[in-house]
Parts: C-alpha cells; structure tokens; sequence
C-alpha cells in the first residue's frame, strides 16, 4: 500500500512535469500553428543553465531562477531569428526546420559545456524525505516539484482564462485575423508566447536536473512523450495537455512499477518477465493509437486542424 | 517544348554511371572506405526512396518510417540468430513483417490528419523501438549481431563487399523503377490527386483511405527490404535504428534531394552522407588558416553547420538539389537556345 | 409523364437554430435546365451540398433517376451520374490541365488498382478527357499547370471535370461567379450546348444567365420555395418580386 501511494505520487509528480513541456508545446502549436521539435533542447538548455548557474551562485534556487530566465532569453531570441520564418508555412517545414535546430542544439551544448555531461545536486534543505501522510515518507525534492508544477499549472490557467494577454492567446487560437485587427502586435505576442513556452521547457529541464544526468540528447526522448500528451489532449488545449499529461504520468510510473508483476501472474514467470518492459515502454503509445482511433483529434480538441 | 535532354538529365545519368562504376574506383586506388560509405548511401537512398513514395508523391508526412529498416533489420537479424541463413526465407520474412506493420499503422493512424499523422505514425515507430529494447533474447538495447550475412544458395556471396555493392545498387534501381512505374500508373495518379486535393478526390469517387493505405504499404514494405540488407551491412541491429531522429534523417533526405521526383531521394541521400562524412574536414580546412591549432577540433562540431543549413535549405530551397538541377537546366537551355 | 431525374422531397437541414433547408420538394425533369436562385444566404450551396452528398439532410428523400440516393456518400451519387462543380475551385493545382480531367474520368473507370501501365499514355483515360476539355473550350490549355490557369479557365476546367464522368445531370455552383462579362456570355454559350445533352440544376447569381439559360426557374428564401416555374411565370410573379428581385439585384430587376 505504501508502496503504491509512493507511487501514485511519483506518478503525480511526473505527470505534472510532463506538463510543463506540453503546455508550451500545445501553446505554439495551437497559437502559431508551428510543430517544433526544438522544444525538447530548451528543456536540455534549462537543465545545463540550473546546473551551471547553481554551481556558480552557490544557490540552488538562485541558479534555478536564473535558468529559467535564460532559457525565456534564448526562447525569445530563437523565435525572432528562426521560428517566425517558419508561420505560415506547412507542417514538414517545420519538422525539417526545428530537427535542424535539435542539432544545432545538441552541438551548441557539446561546444560550451563538452561531451561529458553535468550534474545538479539535490540542495541540502530538500535532500530529506518527509512524512507527507501519517506513516508514509516521501521525497522532499520531488514533493516540491510536486508544489511548484501545480503552482505553475494554476498559475497559466489564471494567465490564460482571466488575464487580456490570455484573452489574446485563447483569441489568436481561432481567430489570427480578428487580433491582429484588434490592433494588438500579434508580433510581439507570438515572441512572448514562445518564450513562456520555452521558460516552461528550460522549468521542467531545470527541475529533472537533479533526478536525471544533464547530458546532450536528454530532451529527444521526452519530447516524443510531450507531444504524445499534446496530441492525446488535442493540440491546443492546455486543459487537455493537463490531463493527457497526468494520464500519461500515471500510466507510465504505475505500469512500470506495478505491469511487470501482473504479467508475471497472467503469463507465468517466463513469459510474463520477458514481456514486461517492452510493454510497460509501449503502454504510452498504445493508449495514444487508442484515443486517436476513438477521438482522432484528441480529448478536448480545441480546433478542427 | 523543353529540350529532351537537360543538364538535369545529364547529373543523373553522370550520377547512375558513377553509382555503377564506383567499385572500380575502389579497386584502382584501394580505397576500400568508399565501398563502405556507398554502399551505405545506396541503401539509405532506397529507403528514402520508398519514403519519397508516400512523402513526395503521396503527401503523406509519415514520421516513423525509420521503423522499417529496424523490423527488416530485425527480421533478417533474428531469424539468423535462431539457425534460419537463407536470404530466400529471410528477405520475404523482412518484407512481409514490414508490409503487416505498414497495414496496422496505416490502417489507425491515416484516419487522422496533420500534426496528428505526424505525431502517430512517430509514436507507433516509437514502440516498434521499444519493442525491441525490450526483446532481451535479441540484446534488448545492445542490439544484435548478425552471425552471417543472408545465404542465396550459392548464387552470391553477400560477404564479398563489391557483390553485395552491386545487389544493393540494383535492388536501388529496381526501387526507382518500381516507384517510376508506380507514379505513373492509375494507382499513382490517385495517389498525387489524394496530395493536392483529397476532398476532391473523395467528391470525384475515389475512396481516398484505400489507396492511401495501399501506398502506405509499399512503402514500408520496400523500406524494410531496405532495413534486410542494413542488417547485411553493418552485420549487426539495435534499437536506435528505429528512433525517431533516423525517421527524420530520413526525411530531410528526401526533402534535400528533392520531394516527389524520381532521382530526388538518392540525391538527398548522397549530399547528407557526404555532408557528414567531409563537414567536418571542410569546417577543419575553413578554419586552418584563421586558426590552425583548433582547426582539427573545430571539424568536430560538423552539426553546428548542419543543422542551421537545414533550416536555411527550408527556408529557400524547398526545390531540394533536383529543383536547384531543374533551375539550371533552364537556364542553361535558355542560353543555348536564343 | 416519365419519373423526373431528380425528385427531392420535404427535405430538411439546420445548423443549429438557423434552418438552412426548409422542408424543400423539387423536381427536375429529364433534359431541364433548372436554375436555383435567391438571395445571399437563401441556402443554394447547402442544397447542392446536400443533392451532391457533402452535407447529410436533417430529414427528407433525393431520388436521382429512379435511385434512391439519400444514404449514398458522394462518390457513390457520383457514379451513378449525378457530378458537381463547385463554387471555390477546387482542382488539383499542381498538376496539369489533362491529369485534372484525366483523374475525373478514372474515377468512373472502374477501380484504380493498376500499378504497372502508364496511366499518363492509356488513350482509354485520355482520349475522353481530352473530349471533356475540348467541350469545355480548353484543348488548347491541356499540358498547361492547373495553377497556371485565369479564373474564368478554372471555372472551364471545373466544367470539364464535371463533364468528363459523362454525367446525366450536373449540379453547377455558381459557374459565373467572379467572371468577367467576357467569360461569362463563353460560359452561357458552353452552357446552351450542353444542354442540349444533359439535365443541369444551375444555382447562379447572373440573373442574365439565368434568365437567358433556364427552362425552369425555382425562387428559395431562407431554405423554402417561394416560387417555381418558367421564367415568364417567375418575371410576373409578385412574391418574387417583392422578396427577392426588387430589392437585391437592382440590374437583375431591371432585366426582369
């Protein structure tokens, strides 16, 4: 029971950080109609900054602002050089555009920080665990991720449903043509946009840091599960990355903690191990083939694209 | 009219007789590395060939097609690992997974458009990667080598380099015409009419799903044959031929090359290899002068170029190398002709 | 009297609160020009969407030469003779003048599941749409791109499109729509001949065209019949006058 409660937290707390990712990737896509692959290197950014500033300011909290800022930087840079060369034009420009960016990227961080690899200790204050509910103990580090990512998930939701800024966002979602007669600078919008998206990205990088490695190629790999969860969610619908990703967070830790042992009963112990961490890998994917078969564009499709 | 033979033609015949003479080359100067490195570019650019058929022709923006050459090369791999060497039994095994693969992807993932194609087809190549991390008896992660290469009953011997060059060289050819044959016919019409107007092919009568279904198939099942001779090739499989970055080398190739002619995809594949292979020594050479001490380690960091040169290529050359050959052609014909 | 070619009855489509069709009977005989007209907003498109397939009717029957049509998808309706033009064109932009119409005709050759023969050479494909461009006035533009066409030429091809199914009836959306005064008198001459040949339900706007084409004219006003008869009938009748001709189509009226 413990057992599980530690990981129905786990789950929660990955769930909330692949969050993080989709929500800026389903914000770009659903507001410049852009698919960019790029995302997953601003995250890889946001973790080399947080561990890099870390160690030079001696605070992990100032390093983790300072990163966060960073990769806002980067972000805004990146859309005035090259993203907004890309609206307008059609889904493969974009593939091709941004996989170009991924090696630029994974290069770029190769150059300034070298092959190796960083790592970003857990601060001594966090490095403990706490007993969260009577007689359950928890990680202090990841409980504090869990905290933040919901403060940041609230605090989007009030940006996007209360403030004008999100106003304009939700607007320039289904109607670009209505906000730039509006008289608004869809310009500037898109480039603050764009860097909220990738502050978020270099957040999650930031927050992984001390969990994973920092290396190069960190952000290929969850990219896919970010636009799994923006695809799952319906793309552009930060509500529906919300939940994709709290699905997809659950689904993933439970299936790999819990999967194993239930195909050990079903199919015996030969059997059963064998095919336990193929599937428990694929379980993402298959749920994701499923709700596109039932809904093909998403749970809360936002807009027919 | 435009004169029968351009300059454009000329490149490509220039480029099938130096494909056809290269093992020439390598026995006159030595230079076995070039075997290598061909026969490598020849079986990416039968695989970007196959992807051409339902990218370029077909419109379809598959992101998983890198998919194939792992279960081809899984195929032939895994049936070598459990005492099956004959190629007249494994070939067909790579072909047919791949094709049974193509019809269950196809079949769920081309109801759905857009980003959504992209994103599903990338997420079924995704498993198809997990699926062999997973297979712990075929290596899991590490991969698998291969004991032998395919056996033909004695009609060729794959381990001969300069004979299994030529198998892959014509079976590239063979995939060329394949397709030629393939775009021309009704089957390929109905395919370029579903790439330029698909609402109107289905208010016209055509089931637009089946035959995308159908193109969809022969890809993958052409690319798998790819991913059997990879296997040869390198003598060994692993997962990480399956991730979803190789899905995209595939496609800038394409792309690079040039979408939807025939030549485009070998082009594309020729000038990406080549740009990884020399990058690095051209970035080394650019730099000597300015810098000599870090000129080596300067080449080093190849992508640095690369990938900002995808973007530009993007940006300004949609065409690809067959476009930019298309454009000199004219200009050359209009020189000639006054 | 013989069964009508086409034979709608009470049929009916909303989009949430606003009633596109109203309960709409019509009947089109064989060989009939009938033109639909009507105010912006009438409901003409979603007819035809509907007669043509696009759009499912709320409620009602289509019977098209003694079928019942109502359930087929388009394609189907389109087999069985019943093509459409449509008002934005939409063609296949990037290949050529020939491949458009060539494609038109494949679909009613049977299926498409040859992968070996050059459809581009298969006189069978090409010698009819070659046919279509040539009543549609196009020969001279069949090696031309599509995209590379004036607007009054996309409208021909649409035409010839529509055409080279060797349809019984075509439904014409607006073939004058943004023409010049040139293209359209080409497009009504292209239309009196075909006439001669097919039965064509015509939504348009040029109430010259229509007035100079029409056997039979019917008048709808937010998705219902006003009116519905030969054009001399339709010029008197005071209904349409007051609803519609009067005070929408002041050169249409003057005409009248």
């Amino acid at each position: 029971m413990t057992l599980f409660i530690e990981q129905c937290l786990n789950g929660l707390q990955f769930g909330l950080l692949l969050f993080l990712l989709a929500a800026g990737l389903t914000l770009v896509f659903g507001i410049m109609d852009l698919v960019n692959l790029a995302h997953g290197s601003l995250y890889m950014l946001g973790a080399y900054f947080a561990a890099t500033f870390a160690a030079w300011t001696g605070s992990f909290v100032l390093g983790a602002v300072l990163a966060i800022l960073a990769t806002l930087l980067v972000g805004m840079a990146l859309e005035v050089i090259a993203m907004r060369r890309l609206y307008g034009r059609d889904h493969l420009d974009h593939v091709l555009g941004t996989f170009g960016l991924i090696l630029f990227f994974d290069e770029l961080v190769r150059l300034i920080w070298g092959p190796g690899g960083l790592s970003l200790p857990v601060p001594p204050w966090l490095d403990r665990s706490i007993e969260i509910l009577p007689g359950i103990q928890y990680s202090a580090y990841r409980f504090a991720i869990i905290v933040v990512t919901l403060a940041v998930a609230a605090f989007l939701y009030v940006l996007v449903m209360r403030t004008r800024i999100g106003m304009l966002i939700r607007a320039g979602a289904s109607n670009r043509e209505m906000v730039g007669a509006l008289g608004v600078n869809i310009k500037l919008l898109y480039t603050l946009v764009f860097g909220l998206g990738a502050a978020l990205a270099g957040l999650a990088g930031m927050i992984q840091a001390p969990i994973l490695t920092v290396q190069i190629g960190m952000g290929e790999n969850i990219l896919i599960l970010a636009f799994v969860i923006t695809v799952i969610g319906g793309i552009g619908s930060i509500r529906g990355a919300f939940v994709a990703a709290l699905l997809v967070g659950f689904i993933d830790t439970l299936g790999r903690a819990f999967f194993p042992q239930i195909l050990v009963e079903l199919l015996g112990r030969q059997a059963g191990s064998t095919a336990a961490p193929a599937l428990s890998s694929m379980m993402i994917y298959i749920l994701m083939a499923v709700i596109l078969v039932v809904k093909p564009q998403g749970l809360f499709a936002a807009s027919s694209r | 009219m435009k004169p029968a033979f351009t300059f454009r033609h000329m490149v490509i015949a220039a480029l099938i007789v130096g494909l056809a003479l290269l093992p020439l080359y390598v026995a006159l100067t030595g230079d076995r590395f070039m075997l290598t490195l061909f026969t490598r570019i020849v079986i990416l650019a039968m695989a970007a060939v196959s992807l051409n058929l339902i990218l370029g022709y077909g419109g379809m923006m598959s992101f998983g097609h890198a998919a194939y050459l792992g279960l081809g090369g899984y195929t032939t791999a895994i049936l070598s690992f459990e005492g099956v060497h004959s190629g007249f039994v494994q070939w067909p095994a790579a072909l047919a997974v791949s094709a049974l693969f193509g019809l269950a992807v196809g079949a769920l993932s081309l109801r759905t458009r857009g980003v959504y194609f992209i994103m599903i087809t990338l997420a079924f190549a995704q498993m198809a990667y997990y699926l062999a991390s997973g297979m712990a008896r075929y290596g899991g992660d590490d991969g698998l080598s291969l004991e032998a290469r395919s056996t033909f009953a004695g009609l060729m011997n794959l381990s001969n380099k300069t004979t299994f060059y030529y198998v892959c060289l014509v079976l590239l050819f063979a995939s060329i015409l394949l397709v030629w044959r393939l775009t021309n016919s009704r089957f390929g019409m109905v395919l370029q009419g579903v790439r330029s107007n698909e609402t109107r092919m289905s208010a016209i009568g055509y089931p637009a799903f089946r035959y995308k279904l159908t193109g969809f198939v022969i890809a993958g099942t052409l690319c798998g044959l790819a991913g059997a001779l990879i296997a040869n090739h390198t003598d060994f499989v692993s997962p990480s031929m399956m991730f979803w970055t190789r899905s995209g080398d595939l496609i800038v190739m394409v792309v690079l090359g040039g979408m939807g002619t025939l030549f485009g995809p070998v082009f594309g594949a020729l000038a990406l290899l080549f740009l990884e292979q020399f990058l690095p020594h051209l970035i080394s050479f650019i730099v000597r002068p300015f810098n000599p001490a870090s000129a080596a380690k300067a080449g080093e960091y190849w992508q640095l170029v690369l990938g900002p040169l995808l973007l530009i290529i993007v940006l300004f050359a949609r065409g690809g190398i067959d476009g930019l050959l298309a454009m000199l052609s004219d200009k050359l014909g209009r020189k000639v002709r006054p | 009297m013989s069964e009508p070619m086409l034979h709608v009855e009470n049929l009916a489509k909303r989009f949430g609160g606003i009633v596109a069709t109203d309960n709409l009977s019509l009947d089109v005989a064989q060989g009939e020009l009938h033109a639909i007209i009507g105010p912006n907003g009438a409901g003409k498109t979603t007819l035809i969407a509907q007669l043509s397939g696009q759009l499912r009717a709320d409620s009602g029957r289509i019977r098209f030469a003694g079928d019942d049509v109502t359930a087929l998808l388009p394609h189907k309706r389109s087999l069985l003779g019943l093509a459409r033009s449509f008002q934005i064109t939409s063609l296949f932009l990037d290949l050529s003048v020939l491949d458009n119409v060539a494609l038109a005709v494949q679909a009613h050759a049977g299926h498409s599941f040859h992968f070996w023969r050059n459809a581009r050479k298969d006189e069978a494909l090409r010698a009819p749409a070659r046919a279509a461009l040539e009543r549609a006035g196009l020969a001279d533009r069949a090696d031309w791109p599509a995209a590379s066409l004036s607007h009054g030429e996309h409208r021909q091809l649409e035409l010839a499109m529509a055409l080279a199914g060797q349809p019984r009836m075509l439904l014409l959306d607006e073939p004058m729509a943004g023409l010049g005064p040139e293209e359209s008198a080409r497009m009504v001459t292209m239309l009196r001949a075909l006439k001669s040949e097919l039965t064509i339900l015509l939504v348009e706007h040029d109430m010259e065209a229509v007035f100079a084409l029409a056997d039979r004219i019917t008048v709808l006003v937010y998705g219902r019949v006003i009116a519905s008869g030969a054009p001399d009938d339709i010029r008197a009748n005071a209904k349409v006058r007051e609803a519609y001709l009067g005070e929408t189509d002041k050169a249409g009226a003057d005409h009248v």
